[in-house]
């Protein structure tokens, strides 16, 4: 059984995943702001911490950065209405093992959930195309190539991600395992949060609208 | 309602009172300033111009000094003055008086007895006046120079400049210049008494624009939200039984709003991105089934990609009409100069080789169309397993 804890500020929002996760997941407790967040993590120790991007007092970036900061193990899967690539990234950045959009269904978000307890990476389809987004808008060499670029395999997983395949359609297509695919997701999110590349955030500063 | 309404307006007429904070000498110009709301730089150029005329100002200001009772001060010490202002004020009157002396407009001191009569006269009443009064004047005299050197400085080369060129003409060393140097030391004078005044109209200004600039974008925001957000709601509130159009309204208004939070300003039609995400909008809107859009990259439109865009408008109406899928997904990726496009849907797909030859969506109007222009369309699908339709096509080179 994974135990679950809601990070959100909106209650109906909270009550209404619980609702929808699946038998294997135990929600052990919601929180409602950064504050409570940081503590109800400290007390119950979840395995996964749903974080809303968008809360009073700093965000789930701020969660991010006070619970990780103190070397905690827990997984973090961002959950957020914003479509803003500078809070996807910067979440992402801030330590989160994922990112989907609040309209996920319920069955996936169980999937995806399940996925982060296990250690795996949880891209949605628009994360994926920011990634393909700022990791394709550079003509400037990369200054470490290990983590300032992906290699064609991680590109094409992406790719068919952002296309709106699941795993196991991008095992198939690839005739690669799923356990592969997750792999490959894994080392992108390791990328993501690792590499310097300031194009990276100068990038996702760009896309913000005005 | 009447005892109310004495209580909170302010009194019409208040008593001429000498201020102890911004005085320059004895709060008089202020309290003058205050009463006639002008200004207090006005009042005591006045003064000083009219001294030097007659001393008339100099009069002036002993007389309302002494039945000008002072405004009670709070503080433990009285305020120190501002000395660099005090110092160009004096600059200007010490210019002007030579100014007028070399010009022969007081030649013979005509204008020098009144004034020095006056000052005697004032000094008299200063002296007889209030012993406290002449104390605080002394003991604030070193306070305050150093608030604002610049000031101070330029105040003080003003009055040593005035002084020299005195002194220069005196010697008929340049008989024709004083006029134009002591009227350039006046504008100086005037220019270091007024900086700080027009700095702060200038911050004044500033703040305004800034505050109306703010309001615009409430104003924006409050009009958004009215029009569209609200509207949407109550459109709702009125279709409630019919979960299907709820759906489609609240799509299209979350797509509105997605759209103004956090896409650039693009020119509707320009690029490729842009033109996807409303051909999905709208057919999102016809069809009442979801579209999520992915882009990556973008590039201009040329007339290949307005065939590929109707290629992509043919697809998305099959997936919407006829795959019983609840949600579409539309990906375009601009790599190099190649443009990909692909329309998938999770319904219930169909045999490609069933279909009869005779059915124009798929091989007229995506297949066809993308080849006539230089592209490709290929289609996937199987029974169960939803379908996807992928577009290729070349930029065009410039």
């Amino acid at each position: 059984m994974i135990r679950v804890l809601i990070v959100d500020d909106h209650r109906l929002f909270r009550s209404g995943v619980r609702a929808e996760l699946g038998d294997s997941i135990q929600v052990v407790g919601e929180a409602e702001d950064v504050d409570s967040a940081v503590k109800a993590i400290a007390e119950l120790e979840p395995d996964v911490v749903l974080l809303d991007v968008h809360m009073p007092g700093g965000g789930g970036q701020e969660v991010l950065r006070r619970v990780l900061g103190t070397g905690s193990q827990v997984r973090f899967l961002a959950l957020s209405v914003s479509d803003a690539a500078e809070d996807v990234i910067g979440v992402i950045r801030g330590g989160a093992r994922g990112y989907v959009t609040k309209n996920i269904s319920g069955r996936e978000l169980t999937d995806a959930i399940r996925r982060v307890a296990e250690g795996d990476a949880v891209f949605s389809p628009r994360l994926a195309g920011f990634v393909l987004d700022a990791f394709a808008s550079t003509e400037a060499p990369p200054i470490d190539p290990e983590l300032d670029s992906l290699t064609q395999r991680e590109r094409e997983v992406l790719r068919l991600i952002a296309r709106g395949y699941a795993y196991k359609e991008i095992a198939k297509e690839l005739f690669i395992s799923v356990k592969t695919v997750e792999t490959h997701v894994s080392s992108v999110l390791r990328k993501l949060q690792l590499s310097n590349r300031h194009e990276l955030s100068r990038w996702a500063t760009a896309r913000r609208l005005v | 309602m009447a005892d109310q309404k004495t209580s909170t307006e302010p009194v019409p007429f208040p008593r001429l009172m000498r201020p102890m904070e911004g005085r320059l000498v004895g709060g008089v110009a202020q309290g003058l300033a205050r009463q006639l709301r002008l200004d207090p730089v006005v009042i005591r150029l006045a003064f000083v111009l009219l001294s030097v005329v007659d001393g008339v100002g100099a009069v002036a200001y002993a007389v309302l000094w002494m039945i000008t009772p002072r405004e009670p001060y709070q503080g433990q010490q009285p305020p120190s003055r501002d000395w660099s202002q005090l110092a160009a004020f004096t600059a200007i009157g010490v210019a002007l008086f030579a100014f007028g002396w070399l010009t022969g407009a007081s030649r013979g001191g005509i204008a020098m007895l009144p004034f020095a009569v006056g000052g005697i006269g004032a000094l008299i009443l200063w002296q007889q006046a209030d012993p406290d009064r002449r104390k605080t004047w002394m003991s604030g005299a070193t306070k305050g120079i150093r608030a604002n050197r610049v000031r101070t400085l330029l105040g003080v080369v003003l009055v040593v400049g005035g002084a020299i060129g005195f002194l220069i003409s005196e010697g008929q060393l340049a008989a024709a210049r004083p006029g134009l140097l002591f009227t350039a030391v006046v504008v100086g004078g005037l220019l270091v008494i007024a900086a700080p005044w027009l700095a702060g109209l200038w911050k004044e200004l500033q703040q305004e624009r800034r505050e109306r600039i703010r309001q615009e974008e409430r104003a924006e925001v409050a009009a958004m939200v009215h029009d569209s957000v609200l509207h949407t709601l109550t459109l709702i509130q009125r279709v409630a039984h019919d979960p299907r159009e709820v759906t489609r309204l609240a799509r299209a208004q979350e797509r509105e709003l997605r759209n103004w939070l956090y896409q650039p300003k693009q020119d509707a039609d320009a690029t490729l991105a842009a033109a996807v995400r409303r051909i999905a909008a709208e057919e999102e809107d016809a069809h009442g089934v979801p579209v999520e859009i992915v882009c990556v990259g973008d590039v201009q439109l040329d007339q290949r990609l307005d065939a590929m865009l109707k290629a992509l408008r043919q697809a998305l109406v099959n997936a919407a009409k006829y795959s019983e899928s609840p949600v579409i997904s539309v990906y375009a990726e601009v790599e190099g100069d190649e443009v990909f496009i692909s329309v998938k849907d999770r319904g219930k797909g169909f045999d490609l080789d069933a279909v009869p030859p005779d059915r124009m969506g798929i091989r007229e109007s995506i297949v066809g169309r993308m080849e006539r222009h230089g592209g490709t369309a290929r289609v996937r699908s199987e029974p169960g397993e939803g379908t996807e339709v992928m577009l290729t096509m070349k930029v065009e080179k410039k």
